[in-house]
């Protein structure tokens, strides 16, 4: 019995000390943020290996707030959904910008979410990449779609997709004429606003195919046909462009929303070296090209555009003309109360028959 | 001696405990706390039954709970239904070996997650998929049909997830029947259905309420197979429940309903059970 136990504690100090010989940067971040090469890149190059966990905004924060901040070294949020959630739960720590290597970041949108995701006189954020959510459109099939209405039109019963989140909630009040990110600071006009748009959803719900939740299953829908419209990010319209070219992204004549996803520190981080070394390496130009070459989202890093294909350099121009690019809608910082208005509405729209 | 037993049943039964105390009774307790609470108008954390309040209050809330119950106990009786024909013929029809490998057909699909069985499904249902293909390709349709995302293929889904679950205790509780019972009652006169109503349901009903205790939990719980076949018609309460958590992050109204849900489908087999005239006891030994 005692050498059992003996060699049970022996087997136990091996294993921890084998967890301490290499150095690992626990990653909370998106589905292709981080592509195999580059994570084998970073792992040569500084030793520390790289653990990926894929997830959303939503579950972000949750997970972070279950364990107050811990578990992760380095999280991938959106710059709208920091600034509340930090005040409230302080998931996050200060960000040390003397650390970040901020001559390879396109400046403008480095002091916009330096802006956006300030809690108390500290930043929380460094901007990684940004994209839009718009229309996926076979244009052949569905040639008269070009707004957000498209999604409540009955012309396209059955091959409609949307997700039931925020942003087509957002998208679809700017297609009303409205402005609801105005409204963000006044619930109660907010809440009379949204509960129009879900009345709407809710009276366009038989035209609809379904709800998608998974971007990969979306994408599949859209290739098979069986979907024609769809509100979904402008990197998948334009994957799906290369296979077919009846397929593309179409910048709704309403807006696009646009977002910006970055680099947050968790407050209880236990790399944070590591975590400083992955924001720098990956905004390299390079590192941020052969992302932005494999997933189609263009990044914040300055001179990534020298090295981008030329069909990637093409996206943008076909689906932005100059004047959508400036009707682009940004989200601004979002607040707790905001989305609980909208999570009940979404609810409503979901059960109604 | 006496002692040295007492030792070993400490030993053994301290795991099971601590099991029992860290990881359900203490979370547990923290969402019961959570649930409790709320914020005033200030912004302040106080005590408030507050969150039970709106599940009764909001016609959304318990309009969903309603459903996904009636929907839970359709399940369960459409898994009996369509399992118990399948343990009868395992236990009292085909010969004991080859019994035995019909149970393991049956075990099978089970060996893989219950997310790959549902996308199985789903590549067989949907509009592009080989269903579809099959029947415009034999010429008896001209142009595909959408099976996924209603009701239909949501039951559908539930029943054959939760299929294993009715026929282990089922084939469990037949094949401790003596046949002769049955063929006493042939003898005697008895019609099939009567047999049936009268010897082999009462005999098996212990494991017909336990296997219907389990889908039935199961198909409340659920939370994938809705999601991904039941499509845009399917809340959940379930989902509802990972709603509040995770997209509202009101924590507090979803630990509250977790409760509920807790509370209300320990009330409707409670209810089953007196309506049955079943022990809880009888059907779990």
């Amino acid at each position: 019995m005692k050498k059992l136990l003996f060699a049970a504690t022996l087997a136990f100090f091996a294993m921890v000390t084998a967890a301490h010989s290499s150095e690992t940067l626990k990653l909370l971040t998106w589905k292709g943020y981080a592509p195999q090469q580059l994570v084998e890149k970073f792992e040569q190059e500084t030793g520390i290996k790289v653990e990926l966990t894929y997830s959303n905004n939503e579950e972000m924060i949750a997970k972070l707030r279950a364990t107050r901040g811990a578990g992760f070294d380095l999280a991938q949020p959106s710059q709208d959904r920091i600034s509340s959630v930090q005040a409230q739960y302080k998931l996050y720590q200060p960000l040390d910008y003397s650390k970040i290597n901020s001559e390879q970041l396109i400046t403008s949108m480095l002091e916009a979410v330096k802006k956006n995701t300030k809690v108390e006189g500290a930043s929380y954020a460094v901007p990684f990449c940004y994209g839009t959510s718009g229309l996926i459109v076979n244009t052949k099939l569905a040639p008269e779609a070009k707004d957000y209405t498209a999604l409540l039109d009955k012309a396209y019963t059955g091959r409609i997709s949307y997700r039931l989140k925020r942003p087509t909630l957002i998208a679809l009040a700017f297609a009303g004429g409205d402005d609801p990110f105005a409204k963000y600071d006044d619930p109660k006009a907010y809440k009379e606003l949204m509960d129009g748009v879900g009345a709407k959803m809710i009276e366009a719900k038989p035209y609809v195919k379904n709800y998608w939740s998974n971007g990969d299953a979306l994408l599949e829908m859209v290739r098979s046909g069986e979907v024609t419209v769809a509100m979904g990010w402008d990197n998948g319209g334009w994957k799906l462009h290369a296979e077919n070219s009846d397929i593309d992204f179409i910048a709704p004549k309403s807006g696009a929303l646009g977002w910006i996803d970055t680099f947050a520190i968790p407050a209880k981080a236990k790399n944070v070296e590591a975590a400083y070394k992955w924001i720098n390496f990956i905004l390299k130009p390079e590192n941020a090209a052969v992302f932005t070459n494999a997933e189609k989202y263009a990044t914040a890093s300055k001179g990534a555009a020298a090295h981008l294909d030329a069909e990637v350099r093409d996206n943008i121009n076909r689906s932005f003309t100059e004047a959508d690019i400036d009707n682009i809608k940004w989200y601004p910082p979002v607040s707790a109360k905001i989305e609980q208005i909208e999570g009940k509405i979404l609810d409503t729209v979901k059960a109604a028959q | 001696m006496k002692n040295h037993i007492r030792l070993s049943l400490y030993i053994f039964l301290t795991p099971v405990l601590l099991w029992l105390l860290l990881l359900i009774v203490i979370p547990h307790i923290e969402l019961l706390i959570m649930s409790l609470k709320g914020t005033d108008d200030l912004g302040d954390p106080v005590w408030t039954l507050a969150n039970y309040r709106h599940f009764f209050t909001e016609q959304i809330y318990w309009y969903t709970f309603v459903r996904t119950a009636v929907y839970a106990m359709l399940t369960t009786v459409l898994t009996f239904v369509v399992t118990f024909p399948v343990a009868f013929y395992i236990t009292k029809v085909v010969s004991v070996r080859l019994s035995g490998f019909l149970t393991i057909v049956l075990l099978m699909p089970f060996w893989v997650s219950e997310l790959v069985r549902v996308y199985g499904w789903m590549i067989l249902l949907r509009e592009s998929g080989v269903i579809n293909h099959l029947l415009i390709s034999s010429g008896l349709m001209n142009t595909p049909i959408e099976m996924l995302y209603n009701d239909i293929s949501m039951m559908m889904g539930l029943v054959y997830t939760s299929m294993l679950f009715m026929a282990v205790p089922l084939i469990s509780s037949l094949e401790g029947m003596d046949d002769s019972i049955i063929e006493a009652a042939h003898d005697l006169g008895a019609s099939p259905p009567t047999i049936f109503c009268k010897i082999i349901i009462p005999y098996a009903a212990p494991g017909i309420t336990s296997g219907s205790i389990v889908v039935f939990m199961l198909a409340l719980g659920n939370y994938l197979t809705p999601t991904l076949m039941g499509g845009k018609n399917s809340l959940w309460f379930t989902e509802q429940i990972y709603n509040e958590f995770i997209a509202s992050f009101n924590w507090n109204q979803g630990a509250a309903f977790g409760f509920l849900l807790l509370a209300l489908s320990s009330i409707i087999i409670w209810a089953g059970l007196k309506l049955t005239r079943q022990e809880l006891g009888r059907a779990l030994s």
